[in-house]
């Protein structure tokens, strides 16, 4: 990056020219408009969806975050039903999605050969690229039978009857749920999480490597002991950024949680989120009271992702510097 | 003594061999998957393919035959339609980020926002367009879809806009304005040319991510059963027309959303192994 290049003004570069400067000043104001414009976006949709769910807020108050009950006819609307399975999934998709993202990624880094390291990075992008109702169709019609079948009863006998735990996997074996929604979620996440562990784990500089290789490290002391202790902002970042993603992921979940506003202890049993109760009541809400709750939904989703974006950034950003310098 | 720190060294030796296998078996298990998912789309959708998905409508329930055509048409239109606003504003806005933002705070802030909007759930962008386009015409239509996939378009190409300008080398930029030509004339005629290849094919892995995109079309678009130009209108598509027939409870509505998956996926993972690889290939010299 040339610091004269920064350093000069715009409307200076062809000020001797006839047309140079005021084309250079309009150009220079068309750039800065389409900039500013990206800025009024994220603002907009803001302001829109607080003001969507204004209605919903002042006419149940703090009581829309804690209550449970969702019931259309009554025009009684609280949130904490779709809180809660977004919360849920999420953290069953980040409890499975981030030791799988580790293993491909030390994997890719420093165990596979180098020859094959390019097409299994590949083939890990491609699921990223595969669209999220794909997943909801294979995860509602091959893999939530595959559950009910051979996964969910293995866990009702085994883990059931263990107590605290066993709560969790009680139950009948539905196939859709909570469970199969983390999973498949967690399918989801898992090319954003590894391609940016394996891109940082990438730039670890080989000295450090060779030297505790020098001590008589093994291959798996030097990537916990140095690889993930150099990297560590970013590798939070990457799952942050995850994260940011399964929280607001739609129709996969829509398709596999069930879309029913119950709360229950067990992850067999089905529920909604945030996310999926949108897509599955937002065009049918006719009345205001209704589609402001669910805008105020939308609203409380929009700020949690952006706290859990902006963070992810922010460290992905600290990293960049430091490999910067 | 010796043979003390050799187990220990052994134990060490296993324990890192066990660890680097859980590694390999994450490895296994994610491509799998991935291959589990592309088989269940490739079987079910290609039994489900015939001529007539291209030159029938959408049927209605539990009635046979029946096609996609008003549905590949419609999201043929809003895809298009999200081009034309999201290009011109994305190229721009890169463009600001990379030759007239570098070192100050604005820039810092657009690229950050732009990153936020690159990764933020599409449904957001939907209910967004919802209150800003579809309540003020009080009604679903084809123009609000479209919006809404330029709202999710715009910030990849902002941002492969900005990458591939900065690849640029300054020399470049320098000769040119030292011949004495007006900073927005370099910009076009050679920056944009420089970085041509990158900026295209950041705009159709753009393409390849809304093509996919769902969430969004659900409360702007809505859907219809009839063949439909009119963009003032609601108007079919295939992700809202597989989401709906897949969800139904009619055999031959989950065959035809098979049958569209399997063309959908095939073009977006067409689109974006393209746009990858090129940009790829661009990225690493």
């Amino acid at each position: 990056m040339s610091e004269a290049l920064a350093s000069l003004p715009a409307d200076t570069a062809g000020v001797k020219r006839r047309d140079g400067a005021a084309g250079d000043r309009i150009f220079y104001w068309i750039v800065l408009g389409c900039g500013l414009f990206v800025l009024a976006v994220l603002l907009a949709a803001a302001i829109s969806m607080a003001m969507g769910g204004l209605l919903a807020f002042r006419t149940f108050g703090f009581g829309f975050l804690t209550g449970t009950e969702w019931d259309p006819v009554a025009e009684q609307f609280a949130g904490l039903v779709p809180i809660y399975g977004t919360l849920v999934t999420s953290a069953l998709a980040m409890i499975i999605g981030v030791p799988v993202s580790l293993g491909i990624a030390v994997f890719i880094t420093e165990v596979a050969p180098r020859s094959i390291r390019g097409p299994i990075g590949g083939a890990v992008e491609l699921l990223a690229g595969i669209p999220s109702i794909i997943y909801g169709m294979w995860g509602l019609f091959t893999f939530a039978p595959f559950m009910s079948d051979y996964i969910q009863p293995v866990l009702i006998d085994w883990l059931g009857p263990i107590p605290l735990i066993g709560a969790l996997f009680s139950g009948a074996p539905l196939g859709i749920g909570m469970l199969t929604s983390g999973i498949v979620l967690a399918i989801m996440i898992i090319p954003f999480i590894s391609s940016v562990m394996r891109d940082v784990f990438l730039v670890v500089p080989a000295q450090l490597k060779e030297s505790a290789y020098a001590l008589g490290s093994t291959k798996w002391e030097v990537v916990r002991d140095i690889v993930i202790p150099h990297t560590r902002t970013a590798v939070v970042g990457g799952i942050f950024l995850g994260l940011g993603r399964a929280l607001g992921e739609t129709m996969a979940v829509t398709f596999v949680l069930g879309n029913t506003h119950n709360i229950a202890v067990s992850l067999m049993e089905p529920g909604t989120s945030i996310a999926a109760t949108l897509a599955n009541e937002f065009a049918e809400a006719s009345d205001d009271l209704y589609r402001s709750s669910l805008a105020a939904l939308g609203l409380i989703l929009f700020v949690v992702t952006f706290i859990v974006l902006a963070a992810a950034k922010l460290m992905l950003v600290r990293m960049a510097k430091q490999r910067g310098e | 003594m010796a043979t003390y720190s050799g187990s220990l060294y052994r134990r060490r030796q296993i324990g890192s061999a066990i660890a680097l296998t859980l590694c390999g078996i994450a490895t296994v298990l994610g491509l799998v998957f991935l291959v589990w998912i592309l088989w269940t789309t490739l079987i079910h959708g290609l039994s489900a393919l015939s001529p007539s998905l291209l030159t029938e409508m959408t049927p209605p329930p539990g009635e046979d035959g029946g096609g996609l055509a008003n549905a590949f048409m419609g999201s043929l239109l809003m895809v298009v339609l999200a081009v034309i606003i999201g290009t011109p504003i994305g190229v721009l806005a890169g463009t600001y980020l990379s030759e007239f933002a570098r070192g100050k705070k604005i820039g810092e802030a657009i690229r950050f926002v732009n990153d936020i909007l690159l990764s933020a759930p599409s449904i957001i962008i939907g209910l967004f367009v919802y209150e800003v386009v579809v309540r003020p015409t009080s009604r679903f239509s084809g123009f609000a879809g479209g919006i809404a996939l330029a709202f999710i378009f715009l910030p990849v190409v902002v941002r492969t806009t900005d990458e591939m300008l900065r690849l640029v080398p300054d020399v470049m930029r320098e000769a040119a304005l030292s011949l004495g030509i007006p900073r927005w004339k370099v910009t076009l005629n050679v920056l944009y040319r420089a970085a041509s290849t990158g900026i295209l094919t950041g705009i159709l892995l753009a393409i390849a991510r809304i093509s996919g995109e769902t969430a969004p079309l659900l409360f702007t678009a809505l859907n219809n059963q009839y063949w439909s130009l009119d963009m003032s209108q609601p108007m079919a598509n295939i992700p809202v027309v597989i989401f709906q027939f897949a969800m139904s409870p009619y055999e031959q509505w989950q065959n035809l959303a098979w049958a569209g998956a399997f063309v959908m996926t095939a073009v977006v993972l067409i689109l974006s192994v393209v746009s990858r690889s090129v940009l790829n290939r661009k990225g690493g010299k």
